[in-house]
């Protein structure tokens, strides 16, 4: 950074008695070289990688971009303009928050059902959460083929249902069923996560609490609702808002899986974009709806931090 | 919650975790085992949970359909140097950040942590513009750099940078009486302290590198260049249908050691991991 030397020249004066070595590099200006010395990689990489093509991103979506005609003329709102009036829009607005909701409520429900199960005094708890965890290390486009050839038309889960008499449908390929197959592959690969988040909070939870409940009368299932969840909100608020982001990146699955089809029925946020400016070469207008994600997960961490105060029983 | 159990509720229990656990450990197994079979066994019904005649055929067709031993090693020591690389740089800013007084420490740590807002698919155009300018497209520079001193890296310097503020300073201030420097004094008296967050650092770096799929994708167009996601894809036909056997071989042999070392140390991957709440 070309402010550090001028700010470490600029220095404090100092307010103690000078050390023993009476030279200008004080103990105090030594420790404002080693903090900026110590951050400058993070910091180049920081504006290079990230704040710069932060800046690049918007003035591209000024411009009509075409990569394979090599012409790069400034059109003002005209991207902006396309994306009001790109008639797949929508679909794919729907497709990706079909996705998420779909994935966070799976995703959040099955790990606390899990949390739960492993919280109870049971032996070989810690097996199974190394079971439900193991996904989780696996690599992300192995465990999609593997899931995608399950359910293919004549795979192993359609002849898993025809032993026990159902017909199963081509999971993949049918409008209904595709967005849940991928949902459903990607929260068994993941779940883990969460599930120890979860497991971790219950452990928190000192166990009085419910013994107070218990002398009130109150049954297990009330106490889960009314002291369990409140208690763990927190973490629920927490893996909530990590599963929401982490589904708009979405898109390994849809590319493996599904390309996006049937139709533009699994065609979410990202992968469109994707399509947009690496398939298509439109690079001003994959800019712009590159920019429209940055606005969604900007929009959805401050809605759900909002909410914290509403909901979330205290801060830890 | 953790009251005792009547044996009864055990015994259900117990059936419930096993049900629940079969979508988890299923697909692995299925995996593994369909790798060592024909591929019309693999599509035979009813489906045979293992290998009649197992046969290594299609080990040998992931070699020889793609330069598959160069892409593992290409994933290998891209992920080993993006580790590394990710433990120097945030374990450094992350120390400076929660011990070092300077001055707009407070403004230049809230712009790295901008970072944690953008999403990768955001910046990737321009990524691979300025990639590009400098002649460095479909060469592995984006895939070393963008992660060790971009966006990625920075959950692992706000990681570090809890862990740094939650021990004790008092050794630290004894080091620096006995005139040790900042550096000394982080490199060997705080370092050595900071296995557990490093260990959790490393963990999820080097999971993160090893399953990138869209930069690689977008950055690489050789096969001798691609890495393992990008190339378990590529097993097809002549027709562009997926050969079953030689991808699940292919999955299987990037999958399985990565699960074996899971295993040897659940502990510190579950524990990192979860600390970090990495969305993978």
């Amino acid at each position: 950074m070309s402010t550090t030397s001028t700010q470490i020249g600029v220095g404090r004066a100092e307010s103690r008695p000078t050390p023993a070595r009476r030279s200008f590099w004080t103990s105090r200006r030594r420790d404002h070289l080693a903090g900026y010395l110590f951050i400058t990689p993070q910091l180049l990489g920081t504006a290079a990688f990230v704040l710069i093509p932060l800046v690049l991103v918007v003035w591209y979506s000024l411009h009509e971009w075409n990569v394979l005609a090599g012409t790069f003329t400034y059109v003002g709102g005209e991207n902006y303009q396309s994306l009001l009036d790109d008639r797949n829009l929508p679909a794919v607005l729907r497709a990706t928050a079909l996705f998420s909701v779909g994935l966070v409520t799976v995703n959040l429900s099955l790990a606390l059902l899990l949390a739960v199960l492993l919280h109870q005094r049971l032996r070989g708890t810690m097996l199974f959460r190394t079971l439900f965890f193991s996904p989780v290390v696996v690599s992300l486009v192995a465990w999609t083929i593997v899931w995608g050839f399950l359910l293919q038309d004549n795979g192993g889960i359609n002849a898993m249902l025809r032993l026990v008499g159902i017909d199963g449908p081509n999971w993949l390929r049918g409008e209904g069923t595709a967005m849940w197959s991928v949902i459903v592959v990607q929260v068994f690969k993941n779940v883990g996560l969460n599930m120890v988040l979860f497991l971790a909070a219950l452990q928190g939870v000192p166990s009085e609490i419910y013994e107070a409940a218990e002398v009130d009368g109150a049954g297990r299932w009330r106490q889960f609702w009314r002291l369990t969840v409140p208690l763990i909100s927190p973490t629920i608020l927490l893996t909530s808002i990590i599963t929401v982001i982490g589904s708009l990146q979405v898109f390994a699955q849809i590319a493996v899986l599904t390309q996006g089809g049937p139709g533009t029925a699994t065609t979410v946020l990202v992968y469109y974009f994707y399509q947009q400016a690496f398939q298509f070469h439109h690079f001003g207008y994959g800019a712009t709806l590159s920019l429209l994600l940055f606005v969604i997960v900007g929009a959805l961490t401050f809605l759900q931090w909002r909410m914290r105060r509403r909901w979330v029983f205290h801060e830890s | 919650m953790s009251r005792s159990l009547s044996p009864r509720a055990k015994v259900v229990l117990y059936g419930v975790l096993m049900v629940l656990a079969i979508p988890f450990v299923f697909p692995t197994w299925w995996m593994v085992t369909s790798s060592f079979k024909p591929v019309s066994e693999i599509f035979a019904y009813p489906p045979a949970l293992w290998p009649s005649s197992p046969r290594l055929e299609a080990y040998q067709r992931v070699f020889e359909l793609q330069p598959f031993e160069r892409q593992y090693f290409n994933s290998l020591y891209i992920a080993l140097v993006v580790t590394i690389g990710t433990m120097a740089v945030a374990s450094l800013s992350g120390y400076a950040f929660a011990r070092i007084r300077f001055r707009g420490q407070n403004v230049l740590f809230l712009v790295v942590l901008a970072g944690l807002l953008i999403p990768s698919e955001v910046t990737i155009v321009p990524l691979f513009q300025i990639f590009f300018r400098f002649d460095l497209i479909d060469t592995h520079w984006p895939l070393i750099l963008v992660p060790i001193f971009g966006a990625p890296s920075v959950l692992a310097t706000f990681i570090m940078r809890q862990f740094f503020i939650s021990l004790p300073v008092e050794l630290e201030e004894a080091a620096r009486v006995d005139g040790l420097g900042r550096f000394a004094t982080f490199w060997r008296i705080v370092l050595p302290l900071s296995r557990p967050a490093l260990g959790a650092v490393a963990i999820f770096t080097f999971l993160h590198s090893w399953n990138l799929y869209l930069e690689p994708i977008v950055y690489l167009s050789t096969p001798e260049k691609f890495t393992l996601p990008q190339a378990l894809t590529q097993f097809t036909d002549a027709y562009g249908g997926p050969m079953w056997n030689v991808q699940l071989a292919a999955a299987s042999l990037t999958a399985v050691p990565v699960l074996i070392v899971f295993v040897l140390a659940q502990r510190q991957f579950i524990e990192g991991l979860a600390h970090t709440g990495l969305k993978g």
